[in-house]
């Protein structure tokens, strides 16, 4: 803000509700306050505006009535309205610095409204809210717990009125250098944690020995620069660095052929880039590059045609149809979400669009994703440091909200997993697809291209994002880095991309020859990637700012949102500024791409502030031969907030197996020795936050927009029966399709509870696979995408686990022949709660978390079908293997299994070969093909039982629904497995085996489905389970079922109805 | 005869323009899109234009209050020129945040029957506000489309609502924050209500909007604003559970495409 500004008076303006208004602001508050005990009689909200602005007081009035207030619902003062007797009141308002939305928009309508120039306002909001029925120190602490974060918000206890708002003040240059060329290891170690860089002290050696080289000391830019570059989160050391390898006797899952056994059997092939020691160890010389990367790249070589760039843009790039490509990116943002969950989720999904927008020569983007792993949402025991899980749920769903539909992107695809080892570091997974024209999917800067920043401008927010994001949690982190936080402002990017398309789309061709967004590392990683072959010459100064104060360095390194990166021809630029101009875009003029030595040259006010190679930049960091062990696990201790088993207790004193009508709240505590009957278990497992319904969720996210929406994330005729993937028809009246879908089995490969990483991956690539295929997508056009979420590789037992993954990866997309066209990783997903009286830290590490995100292309989108069950008198078919291991399974987690007797019932993870899923998917799709299929639903979370359960709720309305009576002994067709004869009824209920499917055939079509399935999978079971009926009830006599849809219904959407 | 020309006015968070261009080309019409700043550069773009349209989204962010700084814009800006548009009997369409533009910009309700148009803006008697759960919802709800309104949008959903199946097709897709209806007081709903000015209803309450009003025309049921989106329903495999609805329930139009066509069609009448 201006100085000129800085003189004027601040008007307050109030806007509440009239009275007779209702206030459902207010209303949300009092009930989310109650229901965390607080009594509280009435509440209302006002919201506040604080302007500073040269105006009189008939301007003031006139802001007041025709700008902030609504005349049939709002009554507003200027200055302060007294609050009613009794009442409380607390406000909430950003701290200064933090981005404000509302407060540039107000500024702007002011300005046009009252012919001002915008310079001169300033412009801050707030809320107020008036509280009666608690005093002020609990009114301040119920506005600490649902209204306000300390690291973005300031809490006042009486009105806020300042005299003037906040400004900065311009930074004096100072050229500062850092000495490092004279540092031992200590020193080193101790200059990279206390300057926030995160670099491990090989590369600070390295880093040093460059410097000792140049005989010079770097300057504190160059060192930033290297730390961004070099950081986990930009080049994903440990997942293309050199392993080495070992299994330990013991440890779990069964070994992996070629990896934990030499390729000296005629059965397997050597996997690529492995080399055996004598020691049985393996060296993998570039973990990525010899597993993902290798299975796509074989994969392309074995005639997959389909894809168009995969792992060097910002997004993966398949065909759609011969005009047009379609791009998909998933990115995490774990860290920020934990320390302020609206804003960083909000900005996850922000930087994820821009990675679509940024991909070739831009993208449009349409459709999201989002995944979240959170603490069970009813934890009591919050350790230091760390929000409530229902809080970070609840803001995190907001921010998506928030940012994605305002965006104007449907928010398609998505999951929710619980487990208290999330606790302090949640993950918060966010995608997006694109559309782009096949012709403009590369991009390359130019020699003398200029470098043109578009969109937001450059505050302190989010400094040390990309090195904080590689960092491990602590209890302080909270503090030590509230300035990596990130507001988002969604409307400043929907003005860019509306700006960046047509730019894309001029009569002549792209005004630009390459784009990238300003993501991790701001512009040192934009500019920096963008002229990595050519060098970049960069003026900092050119750099629009919030404010005043920033250094070059500051200028350099922000992760402020909204911004990219263009590489522009100088002829090119007056048409693109043109554009920028309609667009209310501002737009400025960095420096320029291609240097002669290649290097990266930084200016600040006419002095040169560093100058790097881009050699030392992109290929200097050192990659040393990481260690990885896989070994037997410790059971996690029985307590709460560690054992993923031990699910925490709902609500105290609630008898967790009672057989009530009603089911218990979930997840249930694990009672020794309960078993409950099945129809109990079902109406339990159902009720579980990983299987409940998400509508809560999904149904604040605008799937419709753009309005090419084919098939949603709930579907049938009540529009709430949980659909497998999302289709959308990217370029509407053509036909096609395009399916959106993910996997996940983090349970399977959980080595704490027995799992097996390796087996994980493949399940949860086959759930991927299995999501798409049941809504008619094309198996042999399935792309897909990795997101590791890992604990700290640095720990031996880890990287193992993360090889084994990686192994599962590959095995499963060369199996399914999916490739990978992108990924990401994040590989520090702990937290580290300080010992207390001298006793050690505890350090929660999160489960190895692989979220398989898939698109799949739907050839015509009248063979899509949904999981709600249709018709009274059709079938129901399951397809594929169910076995008695309850390994991984829900039912495992909440319940001691039963006797088994003779049948064997075990606590082993199920085996699975991906061979026959893959076959298993061709066979189902083929079946949908031809039309014998009226529903089909993956059978994943809870296990059989609860995918029927889904499908009867699926096709229910307040007016009708359909039941199914389960065969007494169903039977089979199929001498070679167990089958459910023989099986125990509770795997066959409730076992999470991946590769099934469940399928409702017209009794006509039985046989020709039969025909289809053995034609593409000849070996793969094929039971009939029942028959539907118009009773409204699922009934099994031999497998101990009797309830009806209604409270299969209310079971299964309580739990998250919030 | 040439085909109508249909101006959507778009601005910096509008989101559903494109599908709206799409609806006004699949109903006949020749879609044109215009930053709003242009129209406020240049209102005679408004009198060349024979439909004019404002898209949903979230105009400047919905900043302040959904659609208050466009509405502002035009109000202060080209009132007079919308007026003379609504005058010469041109339709004019809001959906969702166009919608709450035109409660706010004094185009909706518009005058009494019979009554001039005021030469300056009114101050507005019908809101759109938060929903009562203070929440975004995305769903699809069942509409009725009230007998008697002047509405040329809705008139064809009126006679759909005779056939068979009408239950199951007869919804819309709603998708705001902000589309609890008020009106200023009792008084005004009635008269709404009186002169048939309620075209559209909610058949299911989704955010507390009084008299479940979903959508309000002004007297001569040219000027239509509406919280659900037709321009999302144009095929039949954008309902919501088309993949089990009889083939015979999906004949012909879409209510969504059927509403665009109504009113084009009222335009090529005038125009012939």
């Amino acid at each position: 803000m201006p100085t000129d500004a800085a003189r004027l008076r601040v008007h307050r303006f109030e806007v509440a509700r009239a009275p007779g208004h209702a206030d459902p602001r207010a209303d949300r508050l009092l009930a989310e306050a109650r229901a965390l005990g607080y009594q509280l009689d009435t509440a209302r909200s006002i919201r506040i505006y604080l302007i500073q602005a040269p105006i009189d007081k008939t301007a003031a009035a006139t802001l007041g009535s025709a700008l902030l207030a609504d005349p049939v619902v709002n009554a507003h003062t200027q200055g302060v309205e007294p609050a009613q007797p009794k009442a409380v009141t607390v406000e909430v308002h950003p701290l200064p610095g933090v981005m404000d939305p509302t407060a540039h928009s107000v500024r702007d309508a002011a300005a046009e409204l009252l012919s001002l120039d915008r310079d001169t306002i300033g412009v801050s909001t707030g809320w107020r809210y008036d509280l009666i029925g608690q005093d002020a120190p609990k009114a301040a602490e119920i506005a600490t717990r649902l209204l306000a974060n300390p690291v973005v918000n300031a809490i006042h206890t009486t009105p806020f009125v300042p005299t003037t708002l906040p400004v900065g003040h311009p930074a004096e240059f100072r050229l500062t250098h850092i000495t490092i060329r004279n540092l031992d290891d200590d020193a080193l170690t101790t200059l990279s944690r206390d300057a926030h860089l995160f670099l491990s002290l090989e590369e600070m050696r390295t880093i040093r020995d460059h410097y000792q080289a140049l005989n010079r000391e770097p300057t504190d830019i160059e060192l930033e620069t290297l730390a961004q570059t070099w950081s986990e989160h930009c080049v994903h050391k440990t997942l293309k660095s050199t392993i080495r390898y070992r299994r330990e006797p013991g440890s779990p899952g069964t070994p992996i052929p070629g990896l934990d056994t030499p390729h000296d059997s005629p059965h397997t092939t050597p996997r690529p880039g492995h080399t055996f020691h004598d020691d049985g160890s393996v060296t993998i010389d570039s973990l990525l590059k010899r597993t993902v990367a290798a299975a796509t790249f074989e994969l392309i070589d074995e005639g997959i045609d389909w894809t168009l760039s995969v792992f060097k843009d910002n997004a993966g790039i398949i065909a759609f149809d011969d005009k047009t490509a379609v791009c998909v990116k998933v990115e995490t943002h774990n860290h920020p979400s934990a320390i302020e969950p609206y804003g960083g989720a909000a900005t996850g999904i922000g930087g994820c669009i821009r990675d679509i927008i940024g991909t070739g020569l831009a993208a449009k983007p349409i459709a999201s994703t989002d995944v979240f792993c959170v603490a069970y949402p009813d934890t009591k025991d919050i350790p230091p440091g760390c929000l409530h899980p229902k809080r970070i749920l609840s803001e995190v769903v907001a921010g998506v909200r928030d940012y994605g539909n305002r965006m104007g992107i449907p928010t398609l695809n998505g999951s929710v997993s619980f487990d208290n080892r999330y606790i302090g570091n949640p993950l918060v997974y966010c995608g997006c697809v694109g559309v782009m024209p096949i012709d403009l999917i590369d991009g390359d800067a130019q020699h003398g291209d200029l470098i043109v920043a578009l969109g937001g401008r450059t505050g302190r927010d989010g400094i040390h994002g990309a090195t904080f994001s590689s960092a491990e949690l602590t209890d302080t982190h909270a503090d030590e880095f509230s300035h990596a936080v990130q507001i988002g402002n969604a409307i400043e990017e929907k003005r860019v991309l509306d700006a960046i398309l047509r730019a894309r789309d001029a009569s002549n061709g792209p005004l630009f020859s390459a784009i990238t967004d300003c993501g991790a590392g701001g512009f040192s990683s934009a500019v920096g990637e963008m002229g990595a072959a050519i060098g970049a010459d960069v003026n900092l100064d050119a750099a629009p700012l919030k404010y005043d104060g920033l250094t070059y360095t500051e200028i350099w390194i922000s992760e402020a949102q909204e911004r990219m990166v263009l590489a522009v021809a100088p002829d090119r630029l007056a048409e693109l500024q043109q554009i920028c101009d309609e667009e209310h875009v501002e737009l400025a003029v960095l420096g320029s791409f291609g240097t002669p030595n290649a290097e990266l040259i930084l200016n600040y006010q006419s002095n040169e502030v560093g100058r790097i190679s881009m050699h030392l930049l992109h290929e200097g960091i050192p990659q040393p031969t990481r260690q990885a062990t896989w070994s037997t696990w410790d059971r996690l201790p029985g307590d709460a907030n560690a054992a993923p088993e031990r699910a925490p207790r709902a609500s105290e004193g609630t008898p967790a197996h009672q057989d009530t009508s009603t089911p218990a709240t979930c997840p249930p505590a694990r009672a020794e020795g309960s078993t409950p009957n099945p129809t109990r278990a079902l109406l339990t497992l159902l009720a579980h936050p990983n299987i409940a319904s998400k509508h809560w969720i999904i149904r604040q996210y605008d799937h419709e927009v753009q309005g090419n929406t084919i098939l949603r994330p709930l579907v049938g005729p009540g529009r709430k029966g949980p659909g497998d993937a999302a289709v959308i028809e990217p370029v509407p009246g053509t036909g096609r399709g395009l399916a959106i879908g993910c996997g996940l089995a983090t349970a399977m490969g959980d080595p704490t509870t027995g799992g097996d990483p390796y087996l994980a991956a493949i399940a949860a690539i086959d759930e991927c696979v299995r999501n798409l295929v049941c809504v008619g997508a094309d198996p042999e056009r399935i792309a897909i995408l990795d997101n590791f979420c890992w604990p700290s590789c640095t720990k031996p037992q880890n990287l193992a686990s993360l090889v084994r993954a990686a192994a599962g990866c590959y095995d499963g997309a060369k199996a399914y022949r999916t490739p990978f066209v992108s990924g990401k990783d994040s590989l520090n997903n702990q937290f580290t709660i300080p010992g207390q009286n001298g006793k050690p830290d505890t350090t929660i590490e999160i489960p190895p978390t692989l979220l398989i995100t898939g698109i799949g292309i739907v050839n015509t989108l009248d063979n899509c079908i949904t999981m709600d069950a249709k018709r009274a008198g059709n079938l129901l078919v399951l397809v594929g293997e169910t076995t008695a291991t309850m390994g991984g399974s829900h039912y495992a987690q909440l319940f001691d299994l039963p006797p088994a007797k003779a049948q064997s019932l075990t606590h082993d993870m199920p085996s699975f070969d991906p061979t026959t899923g893959a076959q298993t998917a061709r066979a189902v799709a083929a079946c949908i093909a031809e039309g014998l299929v009226a529903s089909a639903h993956d059978c994943s979370e809870g296990g059989l039982a609860v995918a029927l359960a889904e499908m009867l709720i699926g096709s229910s309305t307040n007016k009708t629904t359909l039941g199914a009576i389960l065969a007494d002994h169903p039977t089979t067709d199929h001498p070679t497995t167990d089958h459910p004869a023989t099986i125990h009824p509770t795997a066959w209920l409730f076992a999470e085996n991946p590769g099934r499917y469940v399928l409702e055939v017209p009794p006509a079509q039985l046989e020709q489905l039969r025909k289809t399935l053995a034609a593409h999978a000849k070996d793969i079971p094929v039971e009939q389970l029942g028959v539907l009926d118009t009773s409204g009830h699922l009934r099994s006599k031999s497998l101990g079922i009797d309830t009806t849809v209604a409270d299969l219904t209310t079971a299964w959407r309580g739990t998250l109805d919030w | 005869m040439p085909m109508p020309k249909a101006l959507v006015v778009r601005t910096a968070g509008t989101n559903c323009e494109v599908e709206l261009l799409r609806a006004f080309a699949l109903a006949g019409a020749t879609p044109e899109l215009v930053h709003v700043d242009a129209v406020l550069a240049d209102p005679a773009v408004l009198d060349a234009a024979d439909l004019i349209a404002l898209p949903g989204g979230f105009s400047y962010g919905d900043d302040i209050a959904s659609g208050r700084i466009l509405a502002v814009k035009l109000r202060e800006r080209v009132y007079p020129r919308l007026r003379a548009a609504a005058e010469r009997g041109c339709p004019i369409l809001g959906v969702c945040n166009g919608f709450q533009v035109l409660v706010q910009a004094g185009l909706l309700p518009g005058p009494g029957a019979g009554e001039a148009w005021p030469e300056v803006a009114p101050e507005p008697t019908l809101t759109l506000t938060d929903n009562a759960s203070a929440r975004f919802v995305d769903d699809w709800v069942g509409v009725e489309a009230v007998e008697g309104s002047p509405c040329i949008w809705t008139a064809p959903l009126v006679e759909m609502a005779q056939q068979h199946g009408a239950d199951e097709v007869l919804i819309l897709p709603v998708a705001h924050g902000e589309g609890r209806f008020v009106a200023k007081d009792q008084a005004t709903l009635a008269a709404l209500e009186a002169d048939g000015q309620v075209a559209l209803r909610s058949r299911t309450d989704i955010n507390g909007s009084q008299g479940a009003v979903a959508g309000v025309c002004d007297t001569t049921g040219r000027i239509f604003g509406l919280m659900p989106h037709p321009e999302r329903y144009l095929d039949w495999n954008r309902h919501p559970w088309w993949t089990r609805l009889p083939a015979g329930v999906k004949r012909g139009e879409t209510p969504g495409l059927a509403m665009f066509k109504a009113a084009v069609e009222a335009v090529a009448d005038v125009k012939a």
